[in-house]
Formats: structure tokens, C-alpha cells, sequence
């Protein structure tokens, strides 16, 4: 039934950041490489310019940018004692789809992941003893790749964007203004620091009473004009507070759009298929090897495009999906704790502190969406756990990413959701406050992991992916004691009145929280315990790449998309210097 | 700083919102769904470019009723009244738009669930699982309306939702965001609760070309300047008054000649 096509060197599945990276870096290395995208083009003036894109109802809540949902989703449930039904609307995350996808609306939040985050189990197992990593049915593993290994992949993906920031550690001498935690940086950030608004300041001015370390959020809303090494040009954010969630309109953000795509889509060993949603890959009779993917465009018509290497670089969700409905690996059983695809679904445990004012106009509509001063003093190991009964971290953040209405009017504690007093709240409050973000950390957990619908089918008549997740008591501990901090800077503001907002019950999939699902496809050292490796490739199929943050056993206290990149140049890297020479397992099992 | 800009931004938006609300575009305005319509495409040797292409957004038109039938406009009046009350302080739901927002939503891809998946099997689920009805949100209005009256008549002496008294309105409402209400006819009181207030808020806040948020007053009144985006010269003025009224996609009063 599917026509087949003509072969080529590398497809790749899904065009966002991992995609668009891994097309200019195998491009580059003389291959012919086909993306296979299933949303449409996207571009700048055309879908989000300045004339149209600061519109709340339409990208935010009516999911213009976002994944359609009508026709597949997945199902959802907090643990195996419940039916999982269908994520019938978005809220906990907003999934991306089309060119450019999660990266044309993210917030440019770019960070590294700290030393010790690669080192979860063996870290924390060595200073606090094996039970603190045990005591709460973790499965906390290690990475099977270092921050060391990875600091010349994040560098790579900070040149490409044209991240502003200061560094606080450039090669292990600590700088003043950056971030004493951070590990260490070969160069400076390439622009310097977003200047910050008032409440960011207010924020880091207390946090300094405090004896904290605040400095400013690296960011990939630039604060300067950039041309990055393919001549792609960025321009000055102007903070117009339309960021996350948004496109932006204005060539401020770091994006496939903006860094790379130009210069990508102008190589004459580059096709780009839109419209085009791969259903499954194809492995030969021996199961080792994929010859290639099929896939249908959105006239209905089905292709198999045959190709040497088959990079899977849609979303986790979609990645973890495409592996157990190819029969890649073996599918993590969470009652034996055997297998591995599925395994170590994590999320992020986000809570916040929101600071009302009487005497101080912040006007939160002066925003960008890594607008922040951050403390990190209480982020992965960066502080002694010893007797707190967790583990992991968060960092806190005074961040204004903006002020739209439906979304971020803050009110105090006890004001109705609606009626007079609502509606006197808002206006009394909206000018004179912000929030506190609370970013933290999830380890992975023997009961949250991700597999097959039994009955909820999308339109191709594919099962759909059924999450199974909730937070632990590592993670509600860890968020309290976090919001906690978060509190004390708050207080130490002098404002009116603060109002807690701390991660309690059940994860739900209503409000929306953030789009950092992580895990299901998890690097390792071993394919025992993991679905690739170091290089994220599979182990059992070793032409199959998978790219983004399923390949994290467990979630930091961070924004993924700093790490998300890294990892894919360093898979680049090792498919271009090793796999072409000699095709086959970059690693011995 | 705070001048208008004439050229670009006036010329992008009446394009596109002449076109969005199906008046003649002028300048041959091509047909671009950014989400929705596109065949498969193959792009090579370059980055695509079509003048004159924009996603451009889907504005409400006209004045009258498409969705609602009188009874349930009446229903809608009376409840987002109650929602966000009129007074000197700033505009309520009724006196923005509103209700009129709310139909042309309904009567369009939202009503029809153009980002709900919507196929069964149906179990209703447990709350963190989300919303789980079988209903478009614009079925959830129409069964819920009705199913609503049909409350109000056995519990408040055969009257109509929107003739009860404001008191009245309120602890049906309440009892609707609690789940203290029972509804007959398949309709789950708080989850239309839900999303009724969450509408109502969108179309108080939303940029006015959806037909809500009449006159910017919402804006207005707490001080949010819209459409703007440049706020490069404010970024370190900490703590001033930024003196910009807000600016909708059309512009505002005194741009372009309008008063």
C-alpha cells in the first residue's frame, strides 16, 4: 500500500531544535538528509509578526501554535490502580507541533545542568548513603555522560542562539554577577545579561540580604543584535511580555526559525517534508537494524522512505511512542521493574510565590521570557541535605515573563475566583505584583512510566501513549522546603502580602504547569538499564537515534532545552567523527 | 516613542483584520491557516516566502446573535453579570461584550471542539484526569443552560435562571463551582462552571477584535496597555507609571483618524 520512495542518508523525525541540529550537522557532513515534519511551515512574518502576535486568546488559549489534540492525544492517569483516559484538552503542557515546533514557542529558558545532576544515584548515593535515593522506590540512575563530556555541546548550542548572560564559572574561576553554582564554562556567554525590570531587581536586592546568590537568567531573548556562525541575525528583545507560549515576533528569540533554518533549508542536501507524520519505523527481519519509516501526509497518501540512519527527534512523547510501537527495545514492565522503553517518566515540580505591593509599581506587561533574577543556592546538590528527607532541588526565580490578563493577574490569598471582589482585586493588584517561580527538580520513580493505551486508538488507528505519573514524596518534600526559601526572599521584599502557591496532591493534567516531560527513553551505560546510550543511540538498534529530554533518567531543577541541545550535538558529533566510518554500536554492551 | 506608526503596523493590521472579518481584503490577501488546511508540501534549496501571506487572526463580525437563541442569551447575560459585576471601578462582563464574544466563540472552531479530542469511551475519570465529557464546548452551553433552568425552576419556585435575583444567581453558581449542584442530562455542574468562567474572562481580557473586552475598558482598568510591542526605554524605569492607553490590534481612538 505505502509507495516507496527514493533512499536517502538520514531521515529525520520531527523538525524542531533537535531536528533542525541534527539536519545542519549531518548535512554539513555531506549526507542526504530528508526531515519529515507533520505540521505545516512556520516563519516569522508570516505567523507571528509583530502586527498579530501578541494575541492571549488565540496562541495561549485557544492552542493556535500547539499540538491538535481532536485527533490524537494521550491518556493520562496518576497510577495503576486507575484507567487512563485521553488528555482531552492541553493544560499541564502545551505539546508543539509544525516547524520549528516547541522551540518557535518556548520561553528561551537556557540552561546547563549542574555537574552533580549527571551523577544523580552515585552522587547522593556517596554523601547521603544508599537510602536516600531508595527510601522512596527511586530510580534515580546515572547519565552515562558527564557535564564535562557535554560543556563544549552546551557552548556550541550557547553560540548558535547568542545567549546572554554572565557566566559565574569560567573555567573553575568564579566570576562576580554569574552564577557561583554553575559548572564550569569554557567561554563567557556570547551577549551580555538582559537588563531587569523592577520586580526582578526588588528580587535580587533581598535575596542578597539574604546571603543568597542571585543573578540574572541566561536567556535566548537576546539582549543585543547577534549574528550567530550561519549569519542568521537575532535582534534586541524589546520585552513586550509575549514570549511562552508565543512566537516571537520581533527575530529576538533563539529558534530553529531564527538560528538555523536558513541557512539549513538553503543546503542542496536538505528536503524538508511537511505535513508528514511517520507512523512507524521499519527494522529488518533480524530486528537490528531499521531500513527505514513510513509514513502518511495529511492527503492521506502513505510512503516508506528508506534511509541508512533514522534520527527519531519528535517529542519525548511522540519519540517514546514511535519506539514501542516499532518494537525498539524492550517495553519497561513497572511491575518486575524490567524493561526499558517507558521507563523513568519524570516532569517538573513547580511551585510559586506571588508578591503583592502597595507602594511599587512593577507593571509586569514589561516582560520576556527568560526575564529573571535567579538564586541557585538550593538547586541540585548545591546545599547539604543531610536530615531534609530528599533529594534534588529547584532554583527560585523573581521573573516577569509578562503581564496578559487572562492568564497572570495575581490576587491575594482568600479572593474569590470571580464576582465583585474578584474583579476589585485584579484591578487593585495587577500593576503591583509578581511571582516567584519555584523550578524543581523530579526524580524518576518505579511507578511513573509511560506505554501503550489498551484502549484509546488516534486517528491512524495507532494506540495512544498512556502516562502513568505523579509526584512522590521526595518531590512534595523537596517543593515544600523550596517554596519555603522562595517565601523568605518574598518576605524580605517588604511587601503588603505574599500569597503560597505550593505543589499539593495529585499531579493533574488541568492547569498548565510546564511542557518539561522527560524520561521513557533514557541514556545509561548499560542497555540493562537503559534505551540508549551515551550518544543516544539505541542499543538494540544501533542506525536509530532518539533525540531530547526522554533521554534524562530523571529531571533536573532546570528548563530542559539548554541540556535537549547539547545532547544532540554530541550525538551529531559522534555519528559524523565515529558512526559513518565504521556503522554499528558506538558502544559495546 | 508613543507615536503611532502609520506605515507598518496599520498596514498589517487592517489586512489582516479586514480579511478575518470577511470584508474584501485590498490587498490580495491570501488564504494562510497556520494550523489548519496545508497539503503536504516538499521544500528544498530554500527558506519558503509568498508576499502577502499572514496567519491572520479570526475577528468576530456583525452584531447579532449566531449561536445563542434569546433564552440562552438572556441565561448568559444574567450569569456573567454575576461573574464580573458592573461598576464604577471598571467595566462588568455584560457592559465588555461579553456575551456576544461568547457566541461568536461558540459558533465557531472552539464551539465545535476544534482542539478537544472528543471520542469515547467516556468514563467520567477522576478530576485530575481533566475534562472527559463527550460535549463540544458548545454543546456543553446548550445542555447546560437547560439543564440549569430546568434547577432553577424546581428549586426556586418555576423561574428562569436569569429571572432569579442576584443573590439567588450567586448561590446557584456557587453551588455550580463547588459540585454541590446536581445537573440532570449528562451535564457536570462544575466542569461547565469551569469553563464558563474561564470564557468570560478570556472575552473580558481578550483583544477586542474578538468582540469582548468593548473599548479596552478591561485594559483600562487594570492598566494593562495591550497590543504594544516595544518596551525597551521602560525596562530600567523602576517603578514609574508607563503612560501608554492601550492599543488593540485595530489601533485605538485617534490612530488613523478615528476618533
Amino acid at each position: 500500500m505505502a509507495t516507496t520512495l527514493k533512499p536517502v542518508d538520514a531521515v529525520i523525525v520531527g523538525f524542531g531544535w533537535t531536528g533542525a541540529i541534527m539536519a545542519q550537522q549531518l548535512a554539513d557532513a555531506g549526507l542526504e538528509v530528508l526531515a519529515l515534519e507533520r505540521g505545516p511551515w512556520r516563519d516569522t512574518s508570516t505567523d507571528f509578526a509583530t502586527g498579530f502576535a501578541q494575541d492571549e486568546l488565540r496562541y495561549m488559549w485557544r492552542h493556535h501554535l500547539f499540538q491538535n489534540v481532536s485527533d490524537d492525544t494521550l491518556t493520562v492517569r496518576n497510577n495503576t490502580s486507575q484507567t487512563a483516559l485521553p488528555m482531552r484538552h492541553l493544560g499541564s503542557f502545551l505539546l508543539g507541533t509544525g516547524v520549528g515546533s516547541g522551540g518557535v514557542h518556548w520561553n528561551g529558558q537556557i540552561w546547563r545542568f549542574l555537574p552533580s545532576d549527571f551523577l544523580t544515584r552515585s552522587h547522593n548515593e556517596q554523601r547521603y548513603g544508599k537510602k536516600a535515593v531508595t527510601d522512596y522506590d527511586l530510580t534515580v540512575q546515572d547519565w552515562g555522560v558527564t557535564y564535562e563530556e557535554l560543556e563544549p555541546y552546551y557552548n556550541q548550542f550557547d553560540v548558535l542562539c547568542g545567549t546572554s548572560g554572565k557566566a559565574g564559572n569560567l573555567n573553575g574561576t568564579i566570576q562576580p554577577g554569574g552564577n557561583p553554582f554553575e559548572g564550569a564554562r569554557s567561554a563567557e556567554y556570547p551577549t551580555p545579561p538582559m537588563p531587569q525590570t523592577y520586580g526582578p531587581t526588588l528580587f535580587g536586592k533581598a535575596a542578597t540580604e539574604l546571603g543568597r546568590h542571585p543573578f540574572p537568567h541566561p536567556t535566548g531573548n537576546l539582549s543585543q543584535p547577534y549574528v550567530n556562525n550561519f549569519g542568521a541575525q537575532l535582534g534586541a528583545c524589546t520585552y513586550c511580555g509575549f514570549c511562552e507560549k508565543f512566537g516571537c515576533g520581533n527575530y529576538s528569540k533563539a529558534s530553529p526559525q531564527t538560528t538555523l533554518l536558513p541557512y539549513v533549508m538553503a543546503k542542496p542536501n536538505f528536503t524538508l517534508r511537511t505535513e508528514s507524520e511517520v507512523l512507524k519505523v521499519e527494522l529488518s527481519p533480524d530486528r537490528k537494524h531499521a531500513t527505514g519509516v513510513t509514513y502518511v501526509n495529511s492527503a492521506g497518501e502513505e510512503f516508506f522512505q528508506p534511509a541508512s540512519i533514522v534520527i527519531l527527534s519528535s517529542y519525548i512523547l511522540q519519540n517514546v511512542r514511535l519506539l514501542l510501537l516499532s518494537g525498539i527495545g524492550t517495553p519497561y514492565d513497572p511491575q518486575t521493574g524490567q524493561g526499558v522503553v517507558g521507563k523513568n517518566y519524570a516532569y517538573q515540580t513547580m511551585s510559586s510565590v506571588n508578591v503583592f505591593f502597595d507602594d511599587k509599581l512593577i507593571n509586569p506587561f514589561i516582560g520576556a521570557g527568560a526575564l529573571a533574577t535567579v538564586v541557585d543556592d538550593f538547586n541540585g546538590d548545591n546545599f547539604d541535605h543531610s536530615g531534609l528527607g530528599f533529594i534534588g532541588g529547584a532554583y527560585i526565580a523573581g521573573m516577569i515573563t509578562g503581564g496578559r490578563p487572562i492568564e497572570m493577574i495575581y490576587t491575594p490569598q482568600g479572593t474569590p475566583a470571580w464576582g465583585m471582589a474578584w474583579k476589585h482585586a485584579a484591578a487593585k493588584n495587577y500593576l503591583r505584583s509578581f511571582s516567584l517561580s519555584v523550578h524543581g527538580s523530579c526524580m524518576s520513580h518505579r511507578g511513573n512510566y509511560l506505554d501503550l493505551d489498551p484502549t484509546y486508538r488516534d486517528i491512524h488507528g495507532r494506540p495512544m501513549l498512556r502516562m502513568t505519573f505523579d509526584f512522590t514524596d521526595n518531590e512534595h518534600k523537596m517543593s515544600d522546603y523550596l517554596t519555603d526559601r522562595a517565601a523568605e526572599i518574598a518576605k524580605a521584599m517588604n511587601p503588603r502580602e505574599i500569597k503560597l502557591n505550593r505543589r499539593v496532591g495529585s499531579w493533574s493534567v488541568v492547569p498548565y504547569q510546564t511542557t518539561h516531560n522527560t524520561g521513557g527513553a533514557i541514556m545509561g551505560d548499560s542497555p540493562a538499564s537503559s534505551v540508549v546510550n551515551k550518544y543516544l543511540q539505541s542499543w538494540d538498534v544501533s542506525n536509530v537515534f532518539s533525540m531530547g529530554a526522554g533521554a534524562f533518567p530523571q529531571n533536573a531543577g532546570y528548563n530542559p532545552t539548554g541540556t535537549v541541545a547539547a545532547l544532540a550535538y554530541y550525538s551529531a558529533q559522534a555519528i559524523v567523527q565515529q558512526y559513518l566510518k565504521h556503522p554499528g554500536p558506538l558502544v559495546q554492551a | 516613542m508613543d507615536k503611532p506608526v502609520p506605515g507598518r503596523r496599520h498596514f498589517l493590521i487592517s489586512t489582516a483584520v479586514a480579511a478575518g472579518a470577511g470584508v474584501a481584503g485590498s490587498l490580495g490577501a491570501k488564504v494562510h491557516d497556520g494550523e489548519l488546511g496545508a497539503p503536504p508540501r516538499t521544500y528544498k534549496g530554500g527558506v519558503p516566502w509568498t508576499e502577502g501571506l499572514a496567519d491572520q487572526p479570526p475577528g468576530a463580525s456583525g452584531t447579532d446573535f449566531k449561536f445563542f437563541t434569546p433564552a440562552e442569551r438572556a441565561f448568559i447575560e444574567a450569569a456573567v453579570s454575576r461573574l464580573i459585576p458592573n461598576d464604577e471601578v471598571g467595566p462588568g462582563a455584560v457592559e465588555a461584550n461579553v456575551p456576544f464574544f461568547l457566541d461568536r466563540q461558540l459558533a465557531g472552531p472552539f464551539g465545535r471542539g476544534d482542539h478537544y479530542y472528543l471520542g469515547g469511551p467516556w468514563p467520567k475519570g477522576a478530576p485530575e484526569q481533566g475534562y472527559q465529557s463527550r460535549f463540544s464546548p458548545a454543546q456543553m452551553y446548550r445542555a447546560a443552560i437547560a439543564a440549569i433552568d430546568k434547577y432553577a425552576h424546581a428549586n426556586f419556585n418555576g423561574a428562569d435562571f436569569a429571572k432569579l435575583s442576584d443573590d439567588d444567581r450567586d448561590k446557584l453558581l456557587k453551588g455550580m463551582e463547588s459540585g454541590s449542584i446536581p445537573l440532570e442530562d449528562g451535564v457536570d455542574a462544575k466542569t461547565f462552571f469551569a469553563m464558563l468562567l474561564q470564557n468570560t474572562k478570556e472575552g473580558y481580557f481578550s483583544d477586542p477584535i474578538y468582540g469582548g473586552n468593548k473599548d479596552m475598558a478591561a485594559w483600562k482598568m487594570i492598566g494593562f496597555p495591550g497590543a504594544h510591542y516595544d518596551y525597551r526605554e521602560w525596562v530600567t524605569r523602576h517603578g514609574e507609571p508607563v503612560p501608554f492607553p492601550p492599543v488593540s490590534f485595530k489601533g485605538r481612538p485617534g490612530w488613523n483618524g478615528e476618533s
